[in-house]
């Protein structure tokens, strides 16, 4: 057909053409294999499962592994509602909380000049990188210390605390493209600070306050060390992340009902990342594209 | 500035007062974020000092008080205890491979993805999936996908690629491999958490590569075709060296990030099998030592490693500058 000489171009174009699929192909499988088997297995009835390990099918279809991870421990399941209504309240509050200090927290750094201002933000950005096991370790012996340990209120406090720096960094970014001239218009008019923030620059701001009030859901409900430190021993209060890690060891309950408590634990945060992943992904990013 | 700009509209004397007026709201606004965060990070962090001073154990906390008398015995005792130098090793071993094994695979993903092709933006989507899952519930996935009796891993491994026993990934330290007659012990629980490790952040390098690169000036590469350049000189050329900005911040991040990790190993293996690395060391050091000023001690040295390494990698690599972050 084509007569066109092997030169180093062509052979390239053709190998790095090929080379791409092949890539696609293994990161959608390592990427995808795992839930796909999550979701299996969770409705697989364990003695098939162990007979037949190697399946990627349902080999058995029972969805009596909801009903037993649901049901609450007088009726001999796991107890799993409990769990999720736990995370959801601990994980809504933070976002409401993290907000309500964050939102004026990043209008002054964006927009007001003041003493302290610069410090602060890097106090933020200090927060941010901090090993959670040094701060582990000191709020774990003050808990203890006062009798606060096992109280929601106080893991409540932690979670917003660490939630709130980095939420401030990420709507700054944003609060910074909102055009200044729009904010001195409304000034000219007599409008206070307060004012031109709630009206002009909050509503203008309200993709980036979406997608940050998401990024933290997710990581107050996705939240393991400092849940398993405060609450292991109190089952009542238990997260689902907890629940599941500290269930995860026992060799009672059997692998299919953890897994499904796993799909329940996953499917949430999955659910709302694919409803608002461009968004997300912009509010995260907002800052690198820029070199 | 705004302010400036506003204050200009009225006489001098109300230029001050507006500049004014805008410093004492931007610190009130500020006010209630910078008091918790003060109160629950800045101060347990200071008080975190003391207690590494303090011969102090969990169950002596009601009885004795949070003050002791001061010793330098927990320094003493991490410095001396061999547990400590493993770990120290394990975690530094871990870091390293974590980094670079995240943001090879994210480069190597986002530029397979560079160009369109139908189902793109579903593809990029799920890439950022193992980022975004709770940790608690991909970490027993792979406990389970791992399985020696009915994981599909060793399934597969043992059924159709030949392997004689099925493997215990996360509970074996190691096993001898023989490469080309050689004897070489293989840290096999090690190697798997540093895989899960890549598995689970590549998508961070992904995200913030991929940013960049749908960012690139494209007449850089058009003039490289002209030139004649072929695909990998247009990578090693054109594309990389722009990229080296994004990837030094992002070694930075993932470095600290995996020094610090802790969630990720204690839910895997636990810190056996060799794969305790400092921060499972601290929580086992508090937990089930119930010694507090160890915890401590430890815990600092932990950060103080982690602050010594970055400020040689600044000095030698240079401080990212304000357009990175």
């Amino acid at each position: 057909m084509s007569t066109r000489p092997w030169t180093r171009d062509r052979i390239e174009n053709v190998v790095f053409g090929v080379l791409r699929w092949v890539v696609i192909a293994v990161l959608v499988l390592a990427t995808l294999l795992p839930f796909y088997y999550m979701i299996i297995l969770s409705v697989r009835r364990l003695d098939e499962v162990v007979q037949r390990p190697g399946l990627l099918w349902p080999g058995s279809f029972d969805l009596s592994t909801y009903v037993s991870v649901l049901a609450s421990p007088d009726a001999g399941g796991q107890g799993f509602v409990v769990f999720l209504r736990n995370s959801a309240v601990i994980a809504l509050l933070t976002v409401v909380f993290t907000l309500l200090a964050a939102i004026p927290g990043a209008y002054a750094i964006s927009r007001l000049e003041f003493f302290g201002r610069r410090q602060v933000s890097t106090l933020f950005l200090a927060v941010y990188l901090f090993p959670a096991i040094l701060l582990a370790v000191p709020l774990f012996v003050f808990f203890s210390a006062v009798g606060l340990r096992g109280s929601r209120v106080g893991l409540l406090v932690v979670y917003v605390a660490q939630t709130v720096p980095l939420s401030i960094y990420m709507l700054r970014n944003y609060f910074e493209t909102v055009p200044v001239s729009l904010e001195e218009a409304a000034a000219i008019d007599g409008a206070s600070r307060w004012t031109i923030m709630r009206r002009i620059s909050l509503p203008l701001a309200m993709p980036a306050v979406v997608s940050n009030a998401l990024y933290v859901f997710m990581i107050a409900w996705n939240e393991f060390l400092f849940a398993l430190l405060f609450l292991a021993e109190d089952r009542p209060r238990w997260t689902v992340s907890l629940g599941l890690a500290q269930l995860a060891g026992s060799i009672e309950i059997p692998t299919t009902v953890l897994m499904a408590g796993s799909v329940l634990l996953t499917l949430p945060i999955i659910v709302l990342f694919f409803l608002t992943e461009r968004l997300l992904v912009e509010g995260l990013t907002s800052g690198a594209e820029k070199g | 500035m705004s302010e400036r700009t506003i204050g200009t509209a009225g006489p001098r004397g109300q230029q001050r007062t507006v500049a004014q007026r805008d410093a004492r709201f931007g610190q009130l606004l500020l006010a209630p974020t910078l008091l918790v965060v003060v109160v629950v990070v800045v101060l347990p962090i200071l008080w975190t000092f003391v207690l590494a001073f303090q011969d102090l154990r969990v169950i002596d906390l009601r009885r004795k008080g949070i003050f002791g008398s001061f010793t330098l015995d927990n320094f003493a005792a991490v410095f001396t205890s061999p547990g400590f130098w493993t770990a120290l090793r394990t975690t530094l071993l871990f870091s390293v491979v974590g980094t670079i094994g995240s943001i090879g695979v994210g480069l190597i993903a986002s530029l397979a993805l560079r160009r369109g092709f139908p189902g793109r933006t579903f593809v990029r989507a799920s890439m950022l999936l193992p980022y975004v899952a709770p940790v608690v519930a991909v970490t027993f996935v792979w406990q389970t996908m791992l399985n020696p009796q009915f994981g599909i891993v060793n399934a597969v491994g043992t059924s159709v690629l030949g392997w004689d026993d099925p493997v215990a990934f996360l509970s074996q330290r190691s096993t001898p491999v023989s490469v080309f007659g050689l004897e070489i012990d293989v840290p096999v629980a090690l190697l798997t958490v540093m895989a899960f490790e890549i598995w689970r952040y590549f998508p961070f390098a992904f995200l913030f590569l991929t940013a960049r690169i749908s960012a690139l000036p494209g007449d850089l590469e058009e003039a490289a075709v002209v030139d004649g350049a072929t695909v990998s000189q247009r990578f090693r050329y054109v594309v990389f060296p722009q990229l080296l900005p994004t990837i030094a911040l992002l070694a930075v991040l993932r470095f600290i990030f995996t020094f610090n990790e802790f969630d990720d190993i204690y839910l895997l293996t636990g810190g056996a099998a060799g794969t305790q690395v400092a921060s499972v060391r601290v929580y086992d050091l508090l937990t089930a030592r119930g010694d507090i000023g160890a915890a401590s001690a430890q815990a600092l040295v932990l950060a103080g490693v982690l602050v010594v390494l970055l400020a040689v990698y600044f000095r030698f690599v240079g401080r990212p500058t304000e357009a990175d972050t």
